[in-house]
């Protein structure tokens, strides 16, 4: 989705994008640069976890759902598959973490201003109005997300560890691991299908994800307070005001 | 590293600046916090688990029983059954095709139709069913021949000391110790809450050993072949106990089934 010229100048006029995010390249109003959102190293950890997420999700669903187990069988295969892309399902995100841009990105989610409270008490009230949804590079449901997730798959990641090595631990811990894996798996399912529900919700986020820029005019709409670091695109380098690139790599 | 590398550290360099200029690099690290958060929930719940599934399996059960949409047994210890099978497809057997063949250290190896099987003098038990994976299913009638009946028509052999068994799914074998197999609450099951065995419970014809686990409860019966030793079956070659008793084996403890 990119602009057409014409419909640029209008909404400039219109909206009112953060003051350095305001485009002045060589063609003037005529290109807008797409904003660098994710690089390369970010979007492969979110593609290989979303694969590895993916595999043990559905072959955690044909252990468990009884239709399934007797349609697919194969249990030694399939608690295979399971186990070892829930014990690697971590390991994208611990390689990312030799990224400088993802590592800022996880001080972004950690990060709770309080615009974030503003964004959570208009998303409980559903008021879906730009202007009362304040956000960064992400909004707070994101964080509350990201936390959430990390906190589910280190939780999952190890019930799991203490159900695969039996005897690591007593007994007891086993059960015990094991109802709470089943029942996080339940709630954890959930998030993750309302994940993909947002996803499926917004295709310029999904573009972001995919290619790693996005439409300003969207960044401006969605996360109005997020100021891109880096160049948003060669010619855009020299009018970038502030910092810089700050480490990030370039694409 | 760019033209920046020149920088002590670009990020401390720019950490002021960045604060008036981007949102998210300020604020209370609640991100932190709720991961942590999650942690402690976690282990909280290991810890608590024993009583809440306890509370939880109770309550579900009652809900199971008026439940119309059978919601709940998908739920984690909803109750009921869980169907495993070991291989991609289980072929459908009938009592036009389904032999159960006796061998081995025998004098007189034997094949049973199921007809001849149900002609045959039936036992009647209700026990529990205790899989080695935790779900408990309460006093669950089974009916069948006793395997200490056909072992006796066949007429073993001296030199048997253990029973293999094979089914006709391809893949799964189970064993017993001759002695086990002798056992009055060991059958050879062919009906089950006082129905014929359905195909997705290891119908028409399934081992039951009332006092192990059920993984000893070889599905979709075949063969039953006296050894002269025990051959380790198919979850036993992957680490379970060979000799399975309820609350005595696999590392668990839970209430014995016979």
């Amino acid at each position: 989705m990119t602009s057409t010229p014409g419909s640029a100048g209008r909404t400039d006029a219109t909206m009112t994008p953060p003051p350095d995010t305001a485009p002045r390249t060589a063609a003037g109003t005529a290109a807008r640069p797409r904003l660098l959102r994710f690089t390369p190293a970010e979007r492969w950890v979110h593609r290989v976890t979303a694969v590895l997420m993916g595999l043990c999700v559905v072959s955690a669903a044909c252990l468990y759902v009884p239709e399934l187990a007797e349609l697919v069988g194969r249990r030694a295969l399939v608690v295979t598959v399971h186990t070892w892309s829930g014990i690697l399902t971590p390991a994208p995100v611990l390689l990312g973490l030799a990224s400088r841009a993802f590592r800022a990105d996880l001080g972004r989610l950690n990060r709770f201003g309080p615009h974030d409270r503003r964004w959570l008490r208009a998303a409980l009230r559903r008021d879906h109005r730009p202007e009362s949804r304040p956000a960064g590079k992400f909004n707070a449901g994101q964080k509350l997300w990201a936390a959430y997730l990390a906190g589910a798959v280190l939780v999952m990641t190890g019930t799991g560890v203490l159900m695969w090595f039996t005897g690591l631990a007593p007994l007891v811990w086993r059960t015990s691991a094991t109802f709470v894996h089943d029942w996080l798996a339940l709630f954890l399912g959930l998030v993750l299908l309302g994940h993909i529900g947002k996803a499926l919700a917004d295709p310029e986020a999904r573009r972001g994800m995919r290619t790693g820029r996005v439409d300003p005019r969207w960044a401006a709409r969605e996360h109005p307070l997020w100021r891109p670091e880096g160049p948003r695109s060669p010619q855009g380098a020299e009018d970038t005001g502030h910092s810089g690139p700050a480490g990030e790599p370039r694409p | 590293m760019d033209h920046h590398s020149g920088d002590a550290d670009p990020v401390e360099a720019d950490a002021d600046e960045d604060a008036v200029t981007d949102a998210d690099r300020t604020g209370a690290p609640v991100g932190r916090r709720l991961v942590l958060g999650m942690l402690g929930l976690g282990a909280g719940a290991m810890a608590a688990a024993p009583w809440l599934q306890a509370r939880l399996e109770s309550g579900l059960a009652a809900v199971a029983e008026k439940d119309p949409t059978g919601v709940t047994g998908y739920l984690p210890n909803g109750g009921g059954f869980r169907y495993y099978s070991v291989t991609s497809s289980v072929p459908h057997k009938d009592a036009g095709n389904y032999r159960l063949t006796v061998d081995g250290l025998v004098d007189r190896p034997t094949s049973y139709r199921l007809d001849e099987l149900r002609a045959l003098p039936q036992a009647r038990l209700v026990r529990d069913v205790q899989c080695v994976t935790g779900w408990r299913v309460r006093r669950t009638p089974f009916e069948g021949v006793r395997l200490a009946d056909l072992l006796e028509a066949a007429g073993v052999r001296g030199e048997a000391t253990a029973v293999r068994f094979t089914c006709f799914d391809g893949a799964y074998s189970e064993s017993l110790t001759l002695g086990q197999a002798r056992r009055a609450d060991v059958l050879v099951a062919l009906r089950m809450r006082d129905k014929p065995l359905a195909h997705a419970h290891g119908g028409p014809v399934r081992l039951y050993v009332a006092p192990m686990y059920f993984y000893k409860s070889a599905k979709w019966l075949s063969g039953i072949t006296l050894t002269d030793g025990v051959r380790p079956g198919y979850w036993e070659d992957r680490g379970y106990d060979v000799d399975a008793w309820v609350g005595r084996s696999n590392g668990r403890d839970d209430d014995p089934t016979a």
